[in-house]
C-alpha cells in the first residue's frame, strides 16, 4: 500500500478564486439593485422587434431605415395577433445594469478558471463548485436573453435565486480546492456534470421567467377587472412574451438534461457496475424529467397551457433543487458528495 | 386516478385496462346506450388522451418519491434490514405496499405500463397518419389567403408565371404544389417523424430493460489478495439472477487479484479522504484461455465474455495462525473484516476455528489499520490506511454451530465459553489462550476487495434507444412544420397581384418573422427581374425587418 500526499494546490490561484468570488457577489448585487431601480421605476415602453416578439410590426420606421431599399417594395402586411407591442419596463439603468452583470459574469469565469488551475483538476467536484458553476449558466442564460430576446426585464427576477445560492454556496457549502474522490476520477465529470449544470442553469432562467410570468398573468387579469396594478409587477412585460422565453428556454434544456442523464447511466455503467440503480439522485434526476416532460406535454394540451403549464414548470425547477440540496444531505447514495 | 370526461364519477378508475374486459358488469354507472364495445371505446380514448397521460406522468413522479426516501432493496439490502429492526411496527405496512421495492412493485409498474400503453395507443395512430402525411400533396390552397395568421400583398410587372416561378425558388426546401394560380408548400414534416421516433425510442428502452433484467444477473464477492475467483454459482457470496438466467451455465472465466493498492491523502483537511484503488487482476476468459492482466480501477471495469467485472470496495483482512493446546498448527489465513466506517477503517470480523483436535475456537476481532491513543486512552484508528495495524481479539471455546448455516462475520457464542481478552497485538504478536488451549498469531494482513460482476444485455439497446430518444426530442423540439401560400393573378391594371400567406403549425413566434422574410426576398428577387436589363444594381437580397403593419387582433 502506498500513500501519497495531498495533490498539490496552488496557493496563489486558490486565494485569487476566493477572492473573486466574494467580489463578483458585490458586482452581482450591484447590478440587481440597478436592475430593480428599472424593473419599479422605468418608463414602459415598446421593446425593439425579436425573434420572441408577438411580430410585428417593427418597432418605429425601421422599413425604411433599413436603407436597402426595401421601403419601396410596399408590400401590405397584415398579421393576426392576440397581443399588443412587447413592453417593459426600460431605463438607462437597465443598459448599467447590464454592463455590471457581464463584468460579474466575466468574474464568474475568470473564479472558475482559477479554482481548476488552483486544483488542478476541472473546477466542477463539489457541491460548491457545482453551484457556482449553475449560477453563472443562469447569468450567461439572463445575458443571452438580454442580447438576443430584449429579456433584460429578467434581470432582476434571475439575479436574486443567482445571489441566493451564491451566499449559500460560499457560506455553508465552501470548502477549499484539493483533489476528488477516487469515484470521480473519470473523463465523464466534464461530459455528465457539464450537460447537467447548464441544463440546470437554463431551466433556472426558465423558471424564473416562469415565475415572473404568474405574476404578469396575475396582474394583466386584475388590469381586465379594472383594478390598478402598482408596482413592478404592473410594468412587467406581457404573460406571453414572459411565457415564450420561459418555454425556449426549457426546449434548450430538456435534452440537454435527457444528454445529461444518459451521459450519467453510461458513467454509472463504468464506476458502479449498473446504468441504472435507483439512488436517490437517479430517482430525483427522473422525476424532473418526468416533470418536465409533462411541461411540454402540457403546453400541447387544451385547458392546461398557461399559469397551469406555468407551475409544472415552476415545480420543476423545484425538483431540481431538492435534488440539488435535499438528496446530497438527507439521503445516502453514492452521489452523496456533500 | 380521476378522469373528468364523463358525467358520472364512479367511472373515474375506468382508465385502467381492466376495465375493458370488466366493462359488460357495470350495469350501474354506465351512461345510457353505451354498450360493451362503447365502453371500450371509451376506456380507449380516456386512456389515450394526453390529459390521461399527463396524470400518469405526475403519478410517475410522485410514486417515485418514496423510492428516494425510503431505503430500497434494489439499492442496499442492508440498509433495509436496518430500516426494518429499527421501525419494527411501520416495517410491515410499508412492506405491505411494497414501498422498500417501489420500483419492481406492481403499483408502480401499473403506472408505467398504463403510461406506455397510453404513449403506444397514442402514438401508433399518429406514426400511420404522419406516414400517410408524407407522401401527400400538400394541402389545396385555400380560397381567402388573407385569413391566414400571416398574409401579406403586393404587386409588381412580373407575369405570374414568373412570379410563381421565382415564388419556388425562394421556398427552398419546402415541398410544393402547384393549385391553377397559385403554389401549396409545405416544410417541417421531420417535427412529427421526430415526436415518433422520441416515443418509440422509449417504448424500446421499456422493453430492453426488461429483457435485461429477465436475462441477466448480477453477484456480489469478496477476493483477498492471492486468490482466486471462479465464476460459478457457489463462488458468489450473492447473487441476483433474472427469471429466466441460466445459473448452471455461467460463462466460465477466472480471475485472480495479484496485488491491490489503496492510496489516501495524508494531509491538510481533507486527510484520509481516499485518493485512489487499483487493483492488478489476473484473468482467464475459459480455463483454456490465455492468462490476460487488466487493471480494475472504480471508473475501469473488466469485461470478459461480456460480463463486466467491477471494483466496489476494499477492506482489510488480518492474518491469523492459531495453534492448538498441543502447538501444532491448526489455522493460517487471511480473515476478511468489514469496516464500520470509510474514514478511519475500523474493522470488525471474526475468525472461526473448528478443527482444533479438541474444543473448537472462535474470536471476535476488531482491526485498527491506523492504531492511536486518544487523550481519554482508548485505542482507535485515525487514518483508512494501514500505518499503525492493530488487533483485538475476544476468544471463544466450545461448540462454534457450524452445522447450521450462518454468517461468517458472526459468531454464535451461545454454545461457548469466554476465554477473554487478548491485549493489542501488533504484526508478530501472540496471545497465549487461558487454560493452555493455544494460542493465536497477528501475522500479518492481506487487503481485499469486493467486487460484482454484471450481466446486462439490455446495456447497448438501452443506450441506442436513449441516443434515439434524444435525436427524435430535438427534432420535434426545433422543427417548426409550416405552410405557405403563394398565389399570383393578373389585376386589372396589367400588374399582377401576389398574395403570400403563411400558417405555423406550432405556436412559435418566430414563424411570422419568417414568412415576411419569404415575401420580402419575393418581392426583391421580382424587382431585380423587372430591371434585368438594367445592370445598375445587384441588390442584396438580405430581408429587412418587418415593416410597418396594421395589427388586427381576434
Amino acid at each position: 500500500m502506498t500513500y501519497t500526499l495531498a495533490g498539490t494546490v496552488d496557493e496563489t490561484m486558490a486565494s485569487t478564486s476566493d477572492m473573486l468570488i466574494i467580489a463578483m457577489i458585490v458586482t452581482y448585487a450591484a447590478a440587481l439593485f440597478l436592475f430593480a431601480i428599472e424593473a419599479a421605476y422605468g418608463k414602459r415602453t415598446n421593446l425593439r422587434a425579436g425573434k420572441l416578439m408577438p411580430v410585428t410590426v417593427g418597432s418605429g420606421k425601421d422599413a425604411g431605415a433599413a436603407g436597402s431599399g426595401d421601403d419601396d417594395l410596399d408590400i401590405d402586411v397584415n398579421v393576426r395577433t392576440t397581443e399588443g407591442e412587447a413592453q417593459a419596463s426600460q431605463s438607462n439603468l437597465g443598459r448599467v445594469a447590464l454592463g455590471v452583470t457581464t463584468l460579474g459574469f466575466v468574474m464568474g469565469v475568470a473564479q472558475i478558471v482559477t479554482r481548476g488551475l488552483a486544483a488542478g483538476r476541472w473546477p466542477w467536484g463539489n457541491m460548491f463548485e457545482f453551484i457556482v458553476a449553475l449560477c453563472l449558466v443562469a447569468v450567461g442564460g439572463l445575458l443571452y436573453a438580454s442580447f438576443r430576446y430584449q429579456a433584460r426585464f429578467l434581470g432582476a427576477f434571475v439575479l436574486v435565486p443567482v445571489l441566493l445560492l451564491l451566499g449559500i454556496g460560499v457560506k455553508w457549502l465552501y470548502v477549499d480546492p484539493g483533489p476528488l474522490i477516487p469515484a470521480l476520477h473519470s473523463y465523464w465529470v466534464p461530459i455528465h456534470v457539464t450537460a447537467t449544470i447548464i441544463a440546470g442553469g437554463a431551466f433556472m432562467v426558465s423558471g424564473v421567467a416562469g415565475v415572473t410570468y404568474l405574476v404578469s398573468h396575475r396582474a394583466e387579469a386584475r388590469r381586465a377587472l379594472g383594478q390598478k396594478v402598482a408596482g413592478i409587477a404592473g410594468r412587467l412585460p406581457s404573460p406571453e412574451l414572459l411565457d415564450r422565453i420561459s418555454h425556449r428556454f426549457i426546449l434548450f434544456a430538456f435534452p440537454l438534461w435527457t444528454f445529461g442523464i444518459i451521459a450519467g447511466s453510461i458513467w454509472a455503467d463504468e464506476a458502479w457496475g449498473r446504468f441504472w440503480g435507483w439512488d436517490p439522485k437517479e430517482v430525483w434526476s427522473f422525476i424532473s424529467w418526468v416533470i418536465y416532460a409533462a411541461y411540454l406535454h402540457a403546453r400541447a394540451t387544451g385547458g392546461w397551457r398557461g399559469p397551469k403549464a406555468t407551475w409544472i414548470n415552476v415545480l420543476g425547477f423545484l425538483t431540481i433543487l431538492f435534488n440539488f440540496f435535499a438528496v446530497n444531505y438527507m439521503f445516502s447514495g453514492l452521489h452523496s458528495y456533500a | 386516478m380521476s378522469t373528468t370526461t364523463t358525467t358520472d364519477d364512479d367511472t373515474g378508475s375506468g382508465a385502467g385496462p381492466g376495465d375493458g374486459t370488466g366493462a359488460g358488469d357495470r350495469e350501474g354507472g354506465q351512461p345510457r346506450g353505451l354498450g360493451p364495445l362503447g365502453w371500450l371505446r371509451w376506456a380507449w380514448r380516456v386512456l389515450t388522451s394526453m390529459r390521461t397521460a399527463l396524470i400518469l406522468l405526475f403519478l410517475l413522479a410522485v410514486g417515485a418519491i418514496p423510492g428516494s426516501i425510503l431505503p430500497q432493496n434494489v439499492v442496499s439490502v442492508d440498509e433495509v434490514n436496518t430500516y426494518v429492526r429499527e421501525n419494527p411496527e411501520l416495517a410491515p405496512w410499508l412492506d405491505r405496499f411494497y414501498l422498500f421495492d417501489v420500483f419492481s412493485s406492481p403499483w408502480y409498474a401499473a403506472i408505467y405500463l398504463l403510461l406506455f400503453v397510453s404513449l403506444a395507443g397514442c402514438v401508433f395512430p399518429r406514426a400511420v397518419v404522419h406516414a400517410r402525411a408524407v407522401r401527400a400533396r400538400p394541402v389545396h390552397t385555400p380560397r381567402n389567403l388573407g385569413r391566414m395568421p400571416y398574409a401579406a400583398t403586393f404587386t409588381t410587372g412580373a407575369d405570374p408565371e414568373t412570379v410563381l416561378g421565382q415564388a419556388r425558388k425562394v421556398l427552398k426546401g419546402y415541398r410544393i404544389e402547384r393549385y391553377g394560380d397559385s403554389l401549396s408548400s409545405e416544410t417541417g414534416y421531420l417535427r412529427e417523424a421526430g415526436n415518433v421516433l422520441f416515443h418509440l425510442a422509449l417504448l424500446g428502452l421499456l422493453l430492453a430493460l426488461a429483457a435485461g433484467s429477465f436475462f441477466g444477473y448480477r453477484g456480489n464477492m469478496l477476493l483477498v489478495e492471492g486468490d482466486g475467483f471462479a465464476n460459478t454459482l457457489p463462488s458468489y457470496d450473492a447473487i441476483y439472477p433474472g427469471h429466466w438466467t441460466d445459473t448452471d451455465a455461467l460463462e466460465p472465466f477466472t480471475l485472480h487479484l495479484d496485488d491491490f493498492e489503496a492510496s489516501f491523502i495524508e494531509d491538510g483537511n481533507l486527510r484520509g479522504q481516499a485518493e485512489s484503488y487499483v487493483a492488478e487482476l489476473i484473468y482467464k476468459e475459459s480455463p483454456e484461455a490465455e492468462e490476460a492482466r487488466h487493471t480494475l480501477e472504480v471508473n475501469h471495469p473488466l469485461t470478459v465474455d461480456g460480463v463486466q467485472v467491477y471494483l466496489l470496495g476494499h477492506g482489510y483482512a488480518p492474518e491469523f495462525e492459531v495453534r492448538n493446546a498441543d502447538g501444532e498448527v491448526v489455522f493460517d489465513q487471511a480473515v476478511p473484516f468489514l469496516f464500520r466506517e470509510t474514514a478511519t477503517f475500523t474493522s470488525d470480523g471474526v475468525v472461526k476455528v473448528p478443527d482444533t483436535g479438541g474444543e473448537e475456537l472462535g474470536f471476535v476481532g476488531v482491526f485498527l489499520p491506523s492504531a492511536a491513543e486518544t487523550p481519554e486512552g482508548d485505542l482507535v484508528s485515525d487514518f483508512p490506511g494501514a500505518e499503525n495495524p492493530r488487533v483485538t481479539l475476544e476468544g471463544y471455546r466450545g461448540d462454534l454451530g457450524m452445522l447450521d448455516p450462518q454468517s461468517v462475520y458472526q459468531l454464535q457464542t451461545s454454545g461457548m465459553e469466554e476465554l477473554g481478552s487478548s491485549p493489542v497485538l501488533g504484526i508478530g504478536d501472540s496471545w497465549d489462550l487461558p487454560d493452555g488451549a493455544g494460542s493465536i498469531t497477528f501475522t500479518g494482513y492481506s487487503e481485499y476487495i469486493s467486487l460484482q460482476t454484471n450481466r446486462d444485455g439490455a446495456r447497448v439497446p438501452a443506450l441506442a434507444a436513449a441516443s434515439l430518444a434524444v435525436l427524435g426530442l430535438v427534432t420535434t423540439l426545433f422543427v417548426r412544420p409550416r405552410r405557405v401560400w403563394v398565389r399570383a393573378t393578373r389585376g386589372a391594371d396589367g400588374r399582377t397581384r401576389v398574395e403570400l400567406s403563411g400558417l405555423g403549425k406550432t405556436e412559435a413566434a418566430g414563424n411570422n418573422a419568417e414568412f415576411h422574410e419569404l415575401t420580402t426576398e419575393l418581392a426583391g428577387r421580382l424587382r431585380n427581374d423587372e430591371s434585368d436589363d438594367n445592370p445598375r444594381n445587384p441588390r442584396s437580397s438580405t430581408p429587412s425587418d418587418p415593416p410597418e403593419s396594421t395589427t388586427t387582433r381576434e
